[in-house]
Formats: structure tokens, sequence, C-alpha cells
């Protein structure tokens, strides 16, 4: 591994008014980092602690909200202590996920249209399109480059949320070789559903219509978040992503892209996934060769 | 049973005490923003404190029911009227089938709520009817009401028992001021602020602005300031930029600086700017009812008084119920 991982020291714990537990793993972010929070949220909700209302992993912090009425607020932080504490000597490496392809329209007209709309004022480069400034700003040749890059390696999804379903994603390489893109400089009223975005060193895809600040590289062609659980992906549950699956991106044609449209209409639409388990060392040692084997799984489905 | 929605009002929802066990996957909790007024004003028409009601903001709707109905309005002082003639508030009002209930122009604070005995009877979405706009889910149809809409009203329980009282006493109805008070416990990211961003925070005045809703609200007033940083990895530019994390409900943001935000029931689950501080669960209520323009102070509790608070709460609610001739 040609950069060490960020050592993760010692979380922070404080607390937001008398609802809520804020851990922080970590300042910045780091697939070390996310898997560590991973692991708390995990291991905290396996005790099924009464009076825990949500576990919610981020990025690199971790919010737990609870009821002080049932659970005094000092034993769930030695409870979250004693959890942080066994991690640190057990380190728990592996975790159990899945692999999902994830179709998309890059450099598509929805995205194209609305970025028309909030340049001036808006945009970093107004003139130019978000890829080619995504492009640019990464130093890399082109935009078709960029898209290349945007999908050739895939991403973990290392948080859902801000509106129902929406996962961040980060990419599953070095360091150096992360995206990363400046937000929007105000953000937009508007950003079509399914937009697959990009803000600071975070892929995201948007679940619904809305506001946005993240710049937008295509259009993601099934659905992730299905209120009325119309598809087979959604029979459990109406929102498709957790933390911790992992994302592949899969460039398609418009024609590919109105095929898919049509298997959804007439709800046949599966998503190509499979189970894989995620092994942090091995990503840490060798990302690009490990992706490799992680890819393997969704051959042949 | 149902209401027949005339005129919908300005922003008219369902909702209950909300929806938990979802925010990890962006799901906010939702429900009434003046839970006090909400839950007096089931107590009032015999309802258990579960039931959903209309929440209304500024203007109301104008509707009739198609039954004899049992209903009261709570909250925000406003002129409610049934065939047009003044009825008064916070307390329990009988419909005939056919009856139109409407409302005058609100005299203060920003919402109020009708309870109506079997409470509002649309589907439970996730554990609850309350309305999520944005991933129009819960309420009706996931959206706010429209002319034309048909409301179902479930039946009575208790075969429509209702409190021997049918009026809340004057003692134990919210003030709707222009001055408030907010108490936050401070936290999360408040060592970024520089010593005068803190003192400004909690000495200078703060007035809400016309941008709130059940989202957030946002507040004018001195700015504060941000320590300077080498912005770690994965965080955004600006110094108010944190790695993307879980937003606490009620905590305060100050994007750039400026004005501070407080996230409310409907507000999004996490993002990149830092929090400082967070309202506490007794005084949610209250942020809910502060009107544009309303002057507010913010004071750092403790973590023990944000608890005894919220048992004062909890104990203003008993002694209200217990004024109606409810036990517990």
């Amino acid at each position: 591994m040609s950069s060490p991982a960020p050592a993760v020291l010692e979380a922070r714990y404080t607390w937001g008014g008398d609802e809520f537990l804020f851990v922080e793993v970590s300042e910045s972010m780091s697939l070390a980092a996310n898997f560590r929070v991973m692991s708390i949220a995990e291991k905290l909700s396996e005790l099924e602690l009464p009076g825990i209302v949500d576990i919610c992993p981020a990025n690199a912090s971790l919010l737990v909200r609870f009821d002080p009425d049932v659970l005094p607020p000092s034993t769930l932080e030695e409870t979250v202590r004693t959890i942080e504490g066994d991690l640190a000597h057990h380190h728990q490496q592996a975790l159990e996920t899945r692999i999902i392809e994830v179709p998309v329209w890059y450099d598509d007209p929805f995205t194209a249209e609305v970025a028309e709309r909030f340049r001036e004022g808006f945009h970093q480069e107004p003139g130019g399109s978000d890829i080619d400034y995504a492009a640019k700003v990464n130093n890399l040749k082109d935009a078709a480059e960029f898209i290349k890059r945007h999908h050739e390696q895939p991403w973990l999804v290392s948080m859902v949320g801000f509106v129902a379903g929406l996962p961040f994603l980060f990419q599953l390489v070095e360091r150096e070789k992360q995206l990363e893109v400046p937000k929007y400089l105000s953000p937009r009223t508007d950003t079509p559903a399914l937009t697959v975005g990009h803000g600071g060193c975070f892929g995201c895809i948007y679940s619904v219509r809305g506001a946005g600040g993240y710049q937008m590289f295509g259009i993601a062609a099934a659905p992730i978040f299905d209120p009325a659980q119309a598809l087979a992906d959604f029979k459990d549950f109406m929102v498709f992503f957790r933390p911790g699956d992992i994302v592949k991106f899969k460039p398609v044609t418009e024609a590919e892209y109105n095929s898919i449209q049509a298997e959804i209409a007439a709800g046949t639409f599966r998503y190509r996934q499979a189970p894989v388990t995620f092994d942090l060392a091995k990503a840490l040692a060798n990302p690009e060769g490990y992706n490799q084997e992680l890819m393997e799984a969704l051959n042949g489905i | 049973m149902a209401f027949d929605i005339k005129s919908p009002g300005l922003a008219t929802t369902v909702q209950d005490q909300g929806r938990t066990g979802h925010y990890n996957v962006g799901i906010p909790q939702s429900g009434s923003l003046d839970q006090y007024s909400a839950e007096l004003g089931n107590a009032l028409v015999g309802n258990t404190a579960k039931e959903a009601v209309l929440e209304c903001t500024y203007l109301g709707p104008a509707l009739t029911t198609d039954q004899d109905a049992v209903l009261a309005v709570t909250g925000a002082p406003v002129e409610v009227k049934v065939n047009g003639e003044p009825r008064p508030q916070w307390t329990r009002l009988q419909l005939k089938a056919g009856d139109e209930l409407s409302f005058g122009v609100i005299q203060g604070g920003t919402r109020y709520y009708i309870a109506v005995q079997g409470g509002i009877d649309v589907p439970e979405v996730l554990g609850s009817r309350s309305t999520y706009s944005l991933g129009a889910i819960g309420g009706f149809h996931g959206r706010k009401l429209e002319a034309g809409d048909r409301v179902p009203v479930g039946s009575p329980l208790d075969g429509g028992a209702v409190p021997d009282v049918d009026t809340v006493p004057e003692e134990f109805r919210p003030v709707f001021a222009k001055e408030q008070t907010v108490r936050i416990v401070l936290g999360l990211y408040d060592h970024r602020l520089t010593d005068e961003g803190l003192d400004n925070l909690l000495h200078g005045e703060w007035k809400v602005t016309p941008v709130a809703d059940r989202m957030g609200l946002r507040y004018s007033g001195p700015g504060v300031k941000w320590k300077e940083r080498e912005q770690p990895f994965g965080a955004g530019s600006d110094p108010s930029n944190i790695v993307d994390a879980g937003y606490a409900v009620g905590s305060i943001q100050i994007p750039g600086g400026t004005q501070p935000i407080i996230l409310h029931r409907d507000a999004v689950s996490g993002g990149g700017y830092a929090m400082v501080g967070t309202v506490i669960s007794a005084d949610m209520d209250l942020v809910a009812r502060a009107a544009p323009g309303t002057s507010t102070k913010f004071v750092a509790v403790s973590m023990d008084e944000a608890l005894a608070a919220r048992k004062e709460l909890a104990e203003r609610k008993n002694n209200a119920r217990a004024a109606l001739g409810l036990s517990g």
C-alpha cells in the first residue's frame, strides 16, 4: 500500500442535547474510520439496549438517539466506550455485505438541463459542464477519462441519509487516487431524482428530487427509494441502500437506459447483486487487486 | 367518517408523535412540531396521545364533516369558526354532519392543531401517520392537503368517552410570545467556534427570519466566527464544514458563520455543516411556536438541567391532563 492507513485514535464523545450521543471516530474521512464506525454501530445494535431509538452510522462518526427516561446518558456512553475499547483490542476486520451493479447514463440530458439553469453565480466554471470541471480539477485529460475513473473501481456506501435513502459513497482506492471535486458555490434548488453527484471526496445518488450542492455527472437508471415498494428489490423495505453496501457503477447508453425504464415499468427490473465478505486489511493492502476480487462476484449473475 | 377539504390552507398536514427507527437511512422523525398543543387537543376529544391530528400553518383550512364530530383546536391563537360563528380555542367542540370549520387570521405563533375524536385515519407508514413531504410518505398521500381531499376520520375510542372538563385552563396553555429564551446543550462541534463566536451565540440577540418551516428555523443576528484550520480530508473547504455526519434533531448549525439554523422534525438527517449545540428536548415545542421576527436568546444549560426540564414538561402535561379530569 502506497499510503499508510491513517491511525484511528480514540473517539470523541459529545452530546446532541438530552436525546443524542455523537461519537466522532475521526475528523477526517478514511476507510478505516468508516469501518470502525460501522463496527461500533453493529455491536451496539446487537445489544438491543432498551431506550435506544436510532443508531446512525455516518462517514467518520456515529449518532445515537436514545430515550433518557429509559436509558441514562452516562450508561449509554459507558456502553459505547466499552464497545469501542473491545474493538480496539479485537480488530473486527470483515464485514458481511453485498456488491451491487448500478447502471448509470453518464453525461445525460436530464442533469444537463438542470445544470444549464444553475450556472452563473452557482458554478465555478459556468461555461462548461460539471464533468469537464471535475476532470480539470482532478488533472485528468478529459470528461471521458473522469467517467472511466468514476466507474472503474467500486465505492463503499459509507452513510445513508440527508434525505430518505440517499447513499454517500466513498471510492475504494488509495487517497491520492480519490476523486475530489468542490461542491457548487451555492446550492441548486433543483436536482433530478437519481442524479449521480459528487462533493468533496464523496459520491452520492440523489434519492428524491430537490435541493443539492453536489456536482452532477449522470443519472442512475433504476430507483433507489421506492415508497410504493413495487419492484422486487424493495419488497422488504422502501430504501435500497444500507451502510456497508459496495457499489459498482456500470455505464449504460441511452438505448440501454431506455430498456431499463421498460423493465421498471413492467415491474421486472432487478439489480445485479451478490453477497461478498469485505476484508478491511485486504482492501487497505492492495485496493485495486482486492476490488478485482470483489467485482468477480458479479460475474455470471 | 371524513372531512371534506374546501380550501386547504397554507400547509396543512397530517401529523402524530412521529416516526423513529429509520433515521439511519435518512427518514426523519416528522410529527407535530408543537407536540404539547397536539397532545392536549387529543386529550380534549378523548383520544390517546398517539392519534393523528391536522397541523395548520398560519392559514388554516376550511372543511366540512360528513358526520357529527367532536373536535378541538389547540396551539397558536387563531379565530375558530363553525358555520362562520366564532368558537373558543382549547375547548371541545361538537359539530353536526355538514357543519363547516374554518379559521380567521392567526394572532401569534405559527401552528395550530385540529384534533378530532377517533383521530385522522390515514394508513400508518413505518409505524406513523405523520407526513414526510420530501419523501412523499405518510400522511394523506405523502403531501399537504389540497382542495377536494376527503380525509378519513377514525372511530372513537372507548365508545367516545371524553374527559369531564371540556376546556384546557388558561394556566396550561402555552404562551406565544415575541421573545423567547431557548435552552441549549453546547457540544458536537462548539470547540470549533472562536471565544468571540461562542460569546455572540450565547449573548447576542437573534431573530427568527422568514426562512422557517418544518425542516428548520433560520435566525439572523450578530453572526459567529469559526476558528481557521487546515480542513481535514473529506470535509468541505469552509471552516464551518465537517466530514458529513448525522445531525441531531434540534441541533444548531451556522453555515459560513452567518445565520444559525435550528433543525426541526423534518430536517435532513445529516450533512457537512458543524453543529455547535442542541436545543433541549423540553424546548423543541417552544421553538416550533416561534413566528418570524421572534427575538431569541440562547442559554447554555448542562445535561442535568436538560433532564430536569424534560421531567418538568412531562409533569406539566400530566397536570394539564389532571385538570381535564384525566389520570396520568
